[in-house]
């Protein structure tokens, strides 16, 4: 009795996409190896069953390489025989390699469909594949789709049933191969025609030279249009709301609440200058969605927006190949590239993404370097609501120093954690345009997964905020630190509070920081060592999740040297 | 018929991979991307200061390592 199927196949080829197009679960996409590091799952209704489809994480064969791969192969391995059935998804626009997996699924002796996925791109190359001697050589149902647009889709659906094992030939490794060339050249027919514009441009960004100006430009483009985005949405759309429409409404409930009192002071929180301020009353009703929605999110917005389509056209895995030599000085490899870039947006799914790595001193390295050296949005936001209003010098020598400590804390990690760093083999695929519509469904997905995440956090820290400080308790906690941070920081006590809360919420923290008064040189200094610090209570949870206690640990007491070092010597050299 | 490493190779030349300097699960990475004894591959483009290697597999484009590329011994044509 078949109950499960699993959809299988190399990194990249649109497994997702086929995934989502059959069960209807939306699912993050990208144009690079290795979007999908989990097991993603959805149901597909069948005539009168229901069976559950499962996405699994790409995989080049079935000797798995890394963590991600891992997950694909054992979850299949598990699993009895006669109980699933294997959709083996190809890109079709390279069968030759992808055949690998097809073969080595054939000679596992499982219930096997190819998917000959991409066939809308396989036609602009010139290529033409023999579907029925395709089928008849494996032995296995073949379908050609194209799941973007959804084109086979539905016979694919229709041909479930038919799924069967293959022609076993009892061949392995090498031999594979040579069964793939025969295989290849009786089904594929290639025309020949000239290279197009696109080409070209694949070809440009793997060379060295005009790849680091392109890179370049992308990158320095990439940050122009999230900060024109970001500034737009908050101007335009966030603030007129938050000032005129939402900021009338809770005047009234101030007067209704008689301006002071316990109740008060939680849901609205201090008058600034007799007025409600939206950055430094801390109410739960005030502050606390305004960070959220009018500070951070409008950056999450244009963040996203600009990283999807960095995904999806393809981008990333050449960003990666010029940055091997730079990531091998930390202990990695260039496509750690990629979760550092997810934790420029959120420091979760960016440490989540370094399952992509091979090993463990890896996975190790880069996490730290993501929540100590890696300022998510909500971070960023922080950065420029608070020092924006000082020179640009300010807020340019907080990146400098950020990518410092990014830099050195690497370079030491690399230099005495035992263990060595792999290199990479990854594949570049070709430059794609992404569909728009699959582009704000990814960007959909994303923001939802940010407001769901964060706006509870946000709305419980302020509120116990609000309490501890009702009752004075972080008064205790500030005279037991005093010392450090008033001699050494040269920070006034009070800031206490901000870094502490800093770790369940740098949102939270900064809002706590702006009532301090504080000097530019105390604001610098606070907001450094807020960057380094761990994001948010999130950050810790995944991080304990993925690496567990003792990493989690480790990585705390190198937080804590690394914040206590910084923050006594800019201490000491801010004149 | 001259030997060298991928890495030794010119930019836009072809040649037949002869030997993978390498374990079993190197060896084994390398033939799940389609890189084995036997294989042609053409080489694409450097990096430089011992950057990756680009090269072309049949229809793909992989970058390797340099440390990997220079495993991977091939007997050039010309």
């Amino acid at each position: 009795m078949i109950k499960k199927i699993f959809l299988i196949g190399n990194p990249n080829v649109g497994k997702s996409v086929v995934f989502s197009r059959m069960t209807g679960v939306q699912v993050e996409v990208s144009n690079y190896p290795g979007t999908t590091i989990d097991i993603t799952k959805g149901f597909l209704k069948l005539g009168e069953e229901e069976l559950e489809v499962i996405d699994l994480p790409g995989t080049y064969s079935l000797e798995p390489s890394s963590k991600a791969e891992e997950v694909a192969v054992s979850l299949l391995k598990k699993e009895p025989h006669d109980s699933f059935i294997v959709i083996s998804v190809i890109d079709s626009t390279n069968l030759e390699r992808n055949l690998y997996l097809t073969l080595q699924l054939i000679e596992e002796g499982l219930k096997l469909i190819v998917c000959l996925n991409m066939c809308d791109d396989m036609l602009h190359r010139g290529i033409n594949i023999d579907i029925a001697r395709l089928e008849e050589l494996l032995g296995v149902p073949v379908i050609s789709t194209c799941a973007v647009t959804g084109v086979g889709i539905k016979f694919l659906i229709d041909r479930i049933k038919d799924a069967k094992t293959g022609i076993k030939k009892g061949l392995n490794h090498k031999h594979l191969w040579e069964e793939i060339g025969r295989i290849v050249s009786a089904v594929q027919q290639l025309s020949h025609r000239h290279h197009t514009f696109r080409e070209l441009l694949e070809d440009a960004s793997v060379r060295p030279l005009s790849g680091f100006f392109i890179a370049s430009g992308v990158l320095y483009l990439s940050f122009k249009i999230v900060r024109f985005i970001g500034e737009a949405l908050i101007n335009k759309v966030f603030d007129p709301f938050f000032f005129n429409i939402y900021h009338p409404l809770i005047e009234k409930l101030s007067y209704g609440l008689g301006r002071e009192g316990f109740l008060h002071h939680l849901l609205i929180g201090d008058l600034i200058s007799g007025k409600i301020d939206f950055k430094q009353s801390m109410g739960i009703l005030t502050t606390a969605p305004y960070l959220e929605l009018a500070m951070v999110l409008p950056y999450i917005i244009a963040f996203y927006f600009v990283l999807s389509i960095l995904e999806d056209t393809g981008f990333l895995p050449r960003l990666a190949i010029l940055l091997d030599n730079l990531f091998h000085h930390l202990g990695l490899h260039g496509y750690a590239i990629i979760p550092m870039l997810l934790g420029f947006g959120c420091n979760v799914p960016g440490i989540l993404s370094t399952r992509i790595l091979e090993s463990r001193r890896e996975r190790f390295i880069a996490s730290v370097l993501i929540s100590i050296g890696v300022p998510c949005v909500a971070l960023q936001a922080m950065i420029f609501g608070i020092l924006g209003g000082f020179s640009g010098f300010y807020v340019t020598s907080l990146y400098l120093v950020m990518f410092m400590v990014w830099i050195i804390l690497g370079a030491i990690l690399n230099r005495f954690l035992k263990g060595y760093s792999p290199e990479f083999i990854i594949e570049i695929p070709p430059y794609r345009l992404p569909p728009c519509k699959m582009l704000l469904t990814k960007l959909f997905i994303r923001i939802k997964g940010f407001i769901i995440e964060a706006l509870p956090i946000v709305l419980l820290a302020v509120l116990v905020v609000n309490i501890l400080i009702f009752f004075k308790a972080f008064d205790y906690v500030a005279n037991i630190f005093s010392p450090i941070i008033q001699g050494l920081f040269g920070l006034p006590k009070e800031t206490v509070t901000a870094l502490t809360i800093g770790l369940i919420r740098k949102d939270v923290a900064a809002g706590m920081l702006i009532p301090l008064s504080l000097s530019p040189k105390q604001l610098f200094i606070s907001v450094v060592l807020l960057s380094v610090s761990f994001p948010c209570v999130a950050t810790f949870v995944v991080f304990l999740k993925e690496l567990g206690w003792k990493a989690l640990l480790a990585s705390i007491a190198i937080m804590a040297i690394v914040g206590f070092s910084l923050g006594t010597i800019l201490n000491l050299i801010i004149p | 018929m001259k030997k060298l490493s991928l890495v030794q190779m010119k930019e836009n030349k072809k040649g037949k991979v002869v030997e993978i300097q390498g374990g079993l699960r190197l060896r084994n990475r390398f033939l799940s991307m389609g890189i084995y004894e036997g294989r042609e591959i053409t080489r694409l483009s450097h990096f430089v200061l011992r950057g990756p290697v680009a090269i072309k597999v049949g229809r793909s484009v992989l970058a390797l390592g340099y440390g990997m590329a220079s495993k991977v011994i091939v007997e050039n044509n010309d």
